[in-house]
C-alpha cells in the first residue's frame, strides 16, 4: 500500500482500522517532503518535530478512543496567512518574516481537535495578493505537473502540495479565485464555502469581505469532510454565520437527475482558451448524460466583476495592512529618523511590489474626493452582480463553468502585466463579490498535459448542491491520473 | 491613457499608504496606478442610479458581546513579537519633540 | 474705534463609557494596571484578530441621546478612520462618520445670560487609543494598550456657544445627565470626559463664521476657560494686524497658556473613512428604543420636583443635592436608612461641602456611605454624642468611612450623662473660677459661657452643653 495515494478520508479510516499509525502517515509525507520539496517549494515552513510529536499524541487518542473523528490523524498543510500558535506565520511577506502568533485561527483549531496533524506552512503571494505565488518572498513555488509553469495562487503551496503529495490536504483562503484557481492548475479540488461559513478569526485579513478559508483536497470527499470539520458559529467573527445544515458529507450523493445546472454564455465568448473550452463543455455534457438539465443563459455584468473587484479588495487591503508598521511585531526597519520615517522604511523594505501597489491603488480610491468615485461606485457595481446571481439561482441550482481563461501559465510571464494577470480571474472573482460557494474540480488536460479545472458555483448556503453535483461528476469522470514523471 | 497620475498625487498616496518609492519605482507607480483606474473606469458604464452600495453581501446585524470580562493578564503575549520593547511596552521613536 | 468682535465656539466632548469591558474584546476597562496588563489580540491589532462590539456600549450611547434630546439612527454602522500613530495598533480607529448612532440634539443650559439651547449634531461611538509615555533617557516613546478600545461616545455640538461661561455650563450639563445615566464619572482630570474646542471669531454681526481652530489637550474647567480666552485674543490679534487665522489643531499648554500647532507634513488629515466590514450593522428595534426610554432613570428636573414634595428641605440644598448624581443618590440613600432629610441635608450642606472644598475634591469623589452618615445622625440624636464631637467623628469618616459606633466606643467620645459626675465637676469648675461666679452675681450673663466652656474641658467635650448649663444655673441660683 503507498499510504501517499490515499486521500485523506481513506487515510483516516486506514488508521482506524488500525492498518496505518499515524507516525507512518507523518513519516512518509515528511520523506516526500524530503524528497521533492527542493524542486516544488511548497512550504515555507515545515514542523518535522512537532508534526512528530503531535502524531504521537493524536496516536493515544485515537487509540483511547477519544478522537473518532473522519480526519483523525491525518498530517495537513496550513496556508501560510492564518494564525498557528508558536508556530512562524509570513503571509509569504518579509514584513512577517519574524512572527510567532499567541494564538491559532479558529480553523486551524477546529482541525486540531478533529485530531489533524499539521505539518507546516505553505507559500503564497504575498498577503494573498496575486494568482501565481510567484510574488511571495520567500521563493516561488512550482507546478508538481510541470515545474515550468506556476501553480497558480494565491493558495498556490497548498494546492501543489496536495499535488506532489506533500500533504493529505490543506487549507487554503480565497478572496477572488485563490483557492479554485491554483486548484485548477494542480489538478486538485479546492471548495470555497459561502461568505461565513468558516470562521476569519486568525486567518490576516487581505479583503475582508471577500476573504474565506476553505480546502484543497485529492476528491470531493476530502473536501466535504473537511468542510464539516470547519465550518463554524464562531462568536469571535461577527461576519460569521450559524448553518443548521453543516453535515455537508451528506451531499456526497451519485445522483444528478433534475439538477438544473446554467451555463453563463458570457465564461466562453472571448479570451479562454479552446481546449479548456472544450474540457469545460465536455464535462457539461457528462452531467447531462447522467441526468442534469443543462442550458445556456445570460449572466450579465461579468466584464465588470473584476473592476469592481480591485477597487474593493485594495480599498479593504490598505486599510487591514496598515497595522503592519514595525511597532507591534514583525519587521522593523534597522535605521530611521522619527517615527514617520522608520514607518516608511519598514512598510517599504517590507512590501513587496504587488502589495505595494495594491496598498497605494486602495489608499487612493478612499482619498478625499475619490470615495463616491471609486469605491462607493464599486459597492453598487457588487449590488448588481449579486442581483444578477440572485436571479440566474432563481432559474438554476448550479451554476457551470471554467475556473480560470487558460491552464497555468509558464514562470515568469505573468507579473510584467498586472492588469492582464487580474484578467484571469475573471471567473472566480464574482463568486466573491456575492459571497457564494464555488468548487474547482479537475476536468481534463491541455496538449501540454497540464490540468485543466471546471468550476461549480453554487447560490448562497447551497454547498451541498454544489457537492453533490461535484461528487456525481467526479464519479463519472473516473479517477483523475497525473502524468508519467512525477 | 485616461488618468494621467501626477507626482503631488503619487507622493500624497505615499504619505498616506506610509510608503517611500524612489525615482524609479514612482515612475512604475503612476504608470501602473493610471493604468488600473482606466480599467476601474469600466464601471462608468454601468448606470447605478438609486442603487444602495453594498458592503455586506449577506444582511446580517446585531452581532453583540455581552459586557463581561473575559481576558486576564495577557501582557507576555502582547509584548512578545515586539520589535523593540522596555518596561512591558512598544518602543517607538519619539513621538512628540 | 476698535471692532468688536464675537467668539464662536463648539464642542467635540470625548466620555469613557462606565462599561466592565473594551467596546470590542472582553479585556477589562479598569484604570491603572501594569502596562499592557488590560491588552489581547483585539485591542492590540494582531494580525487575524477581529472585533465584536459590546452591546452595552450601544445601549448607553442610545440612552445619552435620547436624554439630549437626539433622534437615534435605528440602521447605523461603523466605519474605519484611517491614521497612522502608535497609539492606535491598527492604524486605524473603529469610529462611526456615516451613520452615527445619534443626531440633531440639544440641551439646555444656564448661564448669568440666561437660558439657551445648544444643539447637538451628532454622537458617535468609538475605540480610545492606547498610552504613549515618553521616555527622556533612551529618547523613544513607550506604548501601553490598556486604554487602546476603551468605549468612548464623542459628542459633537454644533456651534452655538459664545463664551466660556456657555461652554462650561454645557459641559457641566452633559456630564450631569450622563452621570445621571451612570454612562460614565465624567472626570476630566481623569481623562473619562475630554473636550475639544473649535473656536473662531468673527465682527460682532457678520454672518459668516471665521476660521476656527481646533484645541486639543483641555483637562479641567479651568484650562478650558483659559484656553478659549488664549485662543480669543490671538485670533483676535492676528485679524488685527491684518492676518489670516489657518484651520489647524493646536495643544493647549496650560502652563504656558499658550496653544502650539500640532502640524505635520506626515498628517494628511485624509482619514480614507470607509465601513468596517468586520463589524455587521447595528439595527435598533422600536421595541429596543422603548426599553432603554422606559429604563432611563430620573433627571435632574423631575428629581428636583419629588424632593420638593417629599422632603422638606429648602430649595437651594435641593438644588445644590440634585447638581450631583452621586450626592443626590447619598442623600436618598441616607434619608431611607434615618428618616430625617433636614438633618442629613444639613450634613450633605454645611459639613460636606466644606470638607469638599478644603481638598479640592469633586462630591463624586465622596467616600463615606449612607449606612455610616445615618448612624452618625442618630448617635446625635440619641444624645449619646454632642454635636462638636459630631463633627470631629464626621472629619475622619470623611476620610476613612469608618462605622461612627465603633469609633465612639472606642475612642470613649460618649456623653457623659450620669448626672453626679457632672455635677461634681461643675462644683469644682465653679469653686475654681470665684471671680466668674462674682461676674454673674453682678449681672453679667456672659459670664456664665465661660464656665460652661471649662466644664466642657474639664469633661474633654464629652458632656450634653444643655445639661451643664442647666446644673450651673442651679448652683449659681442656689
Amino acid at each position: 500500500m503507498d499510504i501517499l495515494k490515499l486521500t485523506a478520508v481513506q487515510l483516516a479510516a486506514k488508521i482506524k482500522a488500525k492498518e496505518v499509525t499515524v507516525l507512518e502517515a507523518v513519516e512518509a509525507v515528511l520523506g516526500q517532503i524530503e524528497k521533492k520539496e527542493a524542486e516544488f517549494h511548497c512550504y515555507v515552513t515545515v514542523d518535522r518535530e512537532g508534526a512528530r510529536k503531535r502524531a504521537e499524541e493524536v496516536q493515544r487518542a485515537i487509540d483511547a478512543g477519544t478522537l473518532k473523528g473522519p480526519l483523525a490523524g491525518v498530517p495537513v498543510a496550513i496556508k501560510d496567512n492564518m494564525c498557528t500558535k508558536d508556530m512562524l506565520t509570513t503571509c509569504s511577506s518579509k514584513i512577517l518574516d519574524n512572527f510567532i502568533p499567541t494564538f491559532s485561527a479558529e480553523a486551524v483549531i477546529r482541525l486540531e481537535e478533529a485530531g489533524a496533524v499539521i505539518l507546516g506552512k505553505t507559500n503564497m503571494d504575498e498577503f494573498a495578493m496575486g494568482s501565481t505565488t510567484e510574488t511571495s518572498a520567500y521563493g516561488v513555488t512550482k507546478n508538481p505537473w510541470n515545474k515550468e509553469h506556476v501553480p497558480g495562487g494565491s493558495s498556490g503551496g497548498s494546492a501543489a502540495a496536495v499535488a506532489a503529495e506533500e500533504c493529505f490536504f490543506a487549507l487554503g483562503s480565497d478572496t477572488g479565485g485563490s483557492i479554485r484557481q491554483p486548484a485548477s492548475f494542480c489538478g486538485v479540488v479546492g471548495m470555497k464555502p459561502t461568505y461565513g461559513t468558516v470562521s476569519r478569526y486568525g486567518l490576516i485579513a487581505y479583503g475582508s469581505s471577500l476573504d474565506q478559508i476553505g480546502s484543497l483536497a485529492k476528491d470531493v470527499t476530502d473536501c466535504a469532510t473537511i468542510l464539516e470539520v470547519i465550518s463554524s458559529h464562531d462568536k469571535k467573527d461577527s461576519t460569521s454565520v450559524e448553518r443548521k445544515d453543516a453535515d455537508f458529507t451528506k451531499a456526497l450523493v451519485n445522483d444528478v437527475t433534475g439538477m438544473k445546472i446554467g451555463i453563463p454564455k458570457d465564461y466562453f465568448s472571448k479570451g479562454i482558451d479552446p481546449e479548456v473550452k472544450g474540457s469545460v463543455l465536455a464535462a457539461a455534457n457528462l452531467l447531462k448524460e447522467k441526468g442534469a438539465v443543462v442550458e445556456e443563459f445570460d449572466l450579465s455584468l461579468v466584464e465588470y466583476a473584476i473592476p469592481a473587484y480591485y477597487t474593493i479588495a485594495a480599498a479593504e487591503a490598505s486599510s487591514n495592512l496598515e497595522r503592519f508598521d514595525g511597532v507591534k511585531y514583525g519587521y522593523r526597519t534597522k535605521e530611521a529618523e522619527g517615527l514617520h520615517d522608520m514607518y516608511k522604511k519598514t512598510r517599504s523594505e517590507g512590501f513587496g511590489e504587488e502589495v505595494k501597489r495594491r496598498i497605494m491603488l486602495g489608499s487612493f480610491v478612499l482619498s478625499s474626493g475619490y470615495y463616491d468615485a471609486y469605491y462607493l461606485k464599486a459597492l453598487k457595481v457588487k449590488a448588481l452582480i449579486k442581483k444578477a446571481f440572485d436571479e440566474a439561482f432563481e432559474k438554476y441550482d448550479v451554476i457551470l463553468g471554467p475556473v480560470a481563461p487558460t491552464t497555468a501559465p509558464r514562470l515568469g510571464s505573468s507579473l510584467s502585466d498586472p492588469i492582464k494577470m487580474y484578467l484571469g480571474d475573471i471567473y472566480t472573482i464574482s463568486v466573491n463579490l456575492a459571497g457564494l460557494p464555488g468548487i474547482s474540480i479537475p476536468c481534463g488536460m491541455d496538449k501540454a498535459g497540464l490540468p485543466i479545472g471546471l468550476q461549480l458555483i453554487g447560490n448562497s448556503f447551497q454547498e451541498k448542491k454544489l457537492i453533490q453535483t461535484a461528487y456525481a461528476y467526479e464519479q463519472a469522470r473516473g479517477v483523475f491520473l497525473k502524468k508519467e514523471g512525477n | 491613457m485616461a488618468n494621467v497620475i501626477s507626482d503631488e498625487t503619487i507622493d500624497y498616496v505615499g504619505i498616506l499608504a506610509k510608503l517611500d518609492l524612489s525615482a524609479e519605482q514612482k515612475e512604475q507607480a503612476k504608470k501602473d496606478m493610471g493604468r488600473m483606474l482606466d480599467y476601474i473606469d469600466k464601471l462608468n458604464e454601468l448606470d447605478t442610479e438609486g442603487v444602495e452600495p453594498m458592503s455586506h453581501v449577506f444582511p446580517v446585524s446585531n452581532v453583540f458581546r455581552e459586557d463581561v470580562v473575559t481576558n486576564g493578564d495577557d501582557s507576555a503575549n502582547t509584548i512578545q513579537n515586539a520589535p523593540e520593547e522596555k518596561d512591558g511596552m512598544f518602543m517607538v521613536p519619539r513621538t512628540v519633540e | 474705534m476698535a471692532k468688536e468682535y464675537e467668539t464662536v465656539i463648539g464642542l467635540e466632548v470625548h466620555v469613557e463609557l462606565a462599561t466592565k469591558t473594551k467596546i470590542f474584546c472582553g479585556c477589562s476597562t479598569e484604570f491603572g494596571g501594569a502596562p499592557n496588563t488590560h491588552t489581547c489580540p483585539v485591542c492590540t491589532g494582531m494580525p487575524g484578530s477581529l472585533p465584536v462590539l459590546n452591546k452595552q456600549v450601544v445601549e448607553y450611547a442610545i440612552a445619552v441621546g435620547l436624554a439630549t434630546n437626539c433622534s437615534i439612527t435605528q440602521y447605523c454602522k461603523f466605519d474605519r478612520k484611517n491614521y497612522f500613530y502608535p497609539d492606535n495598533p491598527q492604524n486605524y480607529q473603529i469610529s462611526q462618520l456615516y451613520l452615527p448612532i445619534c443626531k440633531n440634539g440639544s440641551v439646555e443650559i444656564e448661564t448669568a445670560e440666561g437660558k439657551k439651547q445648544v444643539r447637538i449634531h451628532e454622537i458617535h461611538m468609538e475605540e480610545d487609543a492606547g498610552k504613549l509615555i515618553h521616555d527622556e533617557w533612551e529618547d523613544c516613546s513607550l506604548v501601553d494598550y490598556n486604554r487602546s478600545g476603551v468605549p468612548l461616545i464623542e459628542i459633537v455640538s454644533e456651534p452655538d456657544m459664545r463664551s466660556a461661561e456657555e461652554v462650561i455650563a454645557y459641559l457641566e450639563k452633559l456630564r450631569l445627565i450622563i452621570q445621571y445615566l451612570g454612562a460614565s464619572d465624567c472626570k476630566l482630570q481623569e481623562g473619562s470626559m475630554r473636550a475639544d474646542v473649535n473656536l473662531s471669531v468673527r465682527e460682532k454681526g457678520a454672518k459668516e463664521f471665521g476660521t476656527r481652530t481646533e484645541m486639543k489637550n483641555l483637562n479641567s474647567f479651568k484650562a478650558i476657560a483659559r484656553a478659549i480666552e488664549g485662543e480669543r485674543i490671538r485670533q483676535i490679534d492676528l485679524l488685527e494686524e491684518g492676518k489670516q487665522v489657518i484651520q489647524e489643531t493646536r495643544r493647549w499648554d496650560d502652563n504656558k497658556e499658550y496653544s502650539y500647532a500640532m502640524r505635520s507634513k506626515e498628517d494628511a488629515q485624509d482619514y480614507r473613512y470607509f465601513p468596517d466590514p468586520d463589524l455587521v450593522p447595528i439595527q435598533i428595534s422600536d421595541e429596543w428604543l422603548a426599553k432603554i426610554r422606559d429604563n432611563q432613570p430620573e433627571f435632574r428636573t423631575e428629581k428636583m420636583k419629588r424632593y420638593k414634595e417629599e422632603y422638606e428641605i429648602p430649595d437651594y440644598d435641593i438644588d445644590i443635592i440634585t447638581n450631583s448624581k452621586h450626592l443626590a443618590d447619598l442623600f436618598e440613600a441616607t434619608v431611607a436608612i434615618c428618616k430625617q432629610p433636614k438633618k442629613v441635608s444639613n450634613w450633605l450642606m454645611v459639613e460636606t461641602m466644606r470638607l469638599l472644598k478644603e481638598q479640592d475634591m469633586e462630591p463624586e469623589d465622596i467616600r463615606f456611605s449612607p449606612e455610616n452618615l445615618a448612624k452618625l445622625i442618630l448617635l446625635t440624636d440619641s444624645k449619646a454624642i454632642n454635636s462638636t464631637v459630631a463633627k470631629e467623628v464626621f472629619e475622619v469618616m470623611f476620610d476613612k468611612d469608618m462605622d461612627p459606633e465603633a469609633y465612639v466606643e472606642e475612642k470613649g467620645l460618649k456623653t457623659v450623662n450620669d448626672e453626679g459626675a457632672l455635677r461634681k465637676t461643675v462644683e469644682e469648675v465653679v469653686a475654681a473660677n470665684p471671680q466668674s461666679v462674682e461676674d454673674y452675681h453682678n449681672g453679667k450673663q456672659k459670664a456664665i459661657g465661660f464656665l460652661v466652656g471649662q466644664t466642657m474641658k474639664a469633661m474633654q467635650g464629652k458632656a450634653d452643653p444643655a445639661m451643664v448649663n442647666k446644673l450651673l444655673k442651679e448652683l449659681l441660683e442656689d
